[in-house]
């Protein structure tokens, strides 16, 4: 690992913890999207939120629903939640948004070099790779490994009010999710509708 | 350009006329409010790319695969915004999880236009084994699909499949066929 990348100084931090963290931030109808498995587990965990969507499925898009989010309500931010693996499966949509630069989109990573939900076993980046330099060198000037909790809230606080998208990493520890999202694809989906105002209910 | 145009026929080369296959799926997306068109590019579809391109009502971008571009319209149609994705039969043949992960349970219109490689004069052999996995994987899931031969059919059969994607909350694969663009042939 490059000593520029500062991920040997980033503590081990916890899933639901940061994610519960972030989620008492969030005043004021802010999107978020939880990437498939133990990241969306620990969303639902955290406190149902009618502007919550949890994807059962579809490993690596969290960010590129987010994304649509974001270009069909530039005036709301959204928020991606997603593992290290699945963001492996589609490292290319970094650069997609980098690209199309939305100002309201923040993705979050968290990163703990296993796939955890399947046994445990390394992602082939654990040992070789660093999320946040893959970041920047898609093209995601704005990203940054979150060297504790503290330093995590700032930088939620800092992409909160920027004009260009913002990618966060967070070195977690290998806690599997602390609750089960309720899989109901299609509640999820005109849930998150309503939450988004797009709909109203029957 | 001069090589594309040689390589398609001289209905798909008709630059923006209206009565083009892409102008009339151009104006159908819009007809039906249709504004965001990420796409993995296809050698037929050229014109209608950068005629989207072209168009500020479009907001056009290409993605770096195919089921990246269906997490961004389903995620655009959540939040309120009507979008298509544009490909080839290979794209295609990518996206078996997202469409039965993703659109299908959760219910997404999720619209694509298919550039209809490996039939017709195809010149490559894996075009032509990808092209006939394409409407078993569509058949598997029960999908709505179409495959469009006639300039005559197409506004009628794109402009109604929309709108029944729309209606019926269910994604819906408009084939593009060689015998309406023109298709892609043995260059060299």
């Amino acid at each position: 690992m490059s000593s520029k990348t500062n991920t040997r100084n980033t503590k081990v931090m916890n899933r639901f913890d940061v994610t519960s963290r972030l989620i008492a931030k969030l005043k004021h109808e802010e999107a978020v999207i939880g990437g498939i498995g133990n990241t969306n587990f620990d969303l639902w965990a955290a406190g149902h939120r009618p502007q919550n969507f949890y994807m059962l499925g579809s490993m690596g898009l969290a960010f590129p629903i987010a994304l649509g989010v974001a270009l069909a309500q530039p005036d709301r931010r959204v928020f991606a939640l997603e593992g290290d693996g699945s963001l492996l499966m589609q490292l290319g949509a970094l650069s997609t948004i980098a690209a199309l630069k939305p100002k309201n989109l923040i993705m979050i990573v968290m990163d703990n070099g296993i796939y955890q939900i399947t046994g445990a076993q390394p992602t082939p980046a654990a040992s070789v790779a660093d999320i946040v330099a893959i970041a920047s060198g898609s093209g995601l000037a704005n990203s940054a490994w979150a060297a504790d909790e503290e330093d995590f809230e700032r930088l939620v606080d800092e992409a909160m009010s920027a004009d260009e998208p913002s990618l966060i990493a967070v070195r977690i520890d290998d806690k599997p999710g602390v609750g089960t999202t309720r899989r109901d694809p299609v509640q999820i989906r005109e849930r998150f509708m309503h939450g988004l105002g797009v709909r109203e209910p029957l | 350009m001069a090589l594309a145009e040689q390589q398609t026929s001289p209905q798909a080369a008709q630059s923006t006329s209206d009565r083009s296959w892409h102008g009339i799926v151009l104006q159908t997306l819009k007809r039906n409010e249709i504004s965001l068109i990420p796409y993995v590019p296809d050698r037929v579809l050229t014109p209608l790319i950068k005629n989207l391109h072209a168009d500020p009502f479009f907001t056009t971008f290409a993605t770096a695969r195919e089921e990246e571009a269906v997490g961004i319209i389903s995620g655009a149609w959540m939040g309120g915004r009507r979008g298509a994705v544009l490909m080839q039969t290979s794209g295609f043949a990518t996206l078996a999880n997202v469409l039965a992960s993703l659109a299908v349970p959760y219910q997404i219109p999720l619209i694509m236009f298919v550039s209809e490689r490996g039939t017709l004069g195809e010149f490559n052999y894996g075009q032509s084994l990808v092209c006939r996995t394409m409407r078993p994987v569509l058949d598997s899931l029960a999908l709505e699909h179409h495959t469009i031969t006639r300039l005559d059919e197409l506004e009628f059969i794109a402009d109604r499949s929309i709108k029944q994607a729309v209606t019926t909350q269910a994604p819906v694969a408009l084939i593009l066929n060689p015998l309406l663009t023109g298709g892609k042939t043995f260059d060299k």
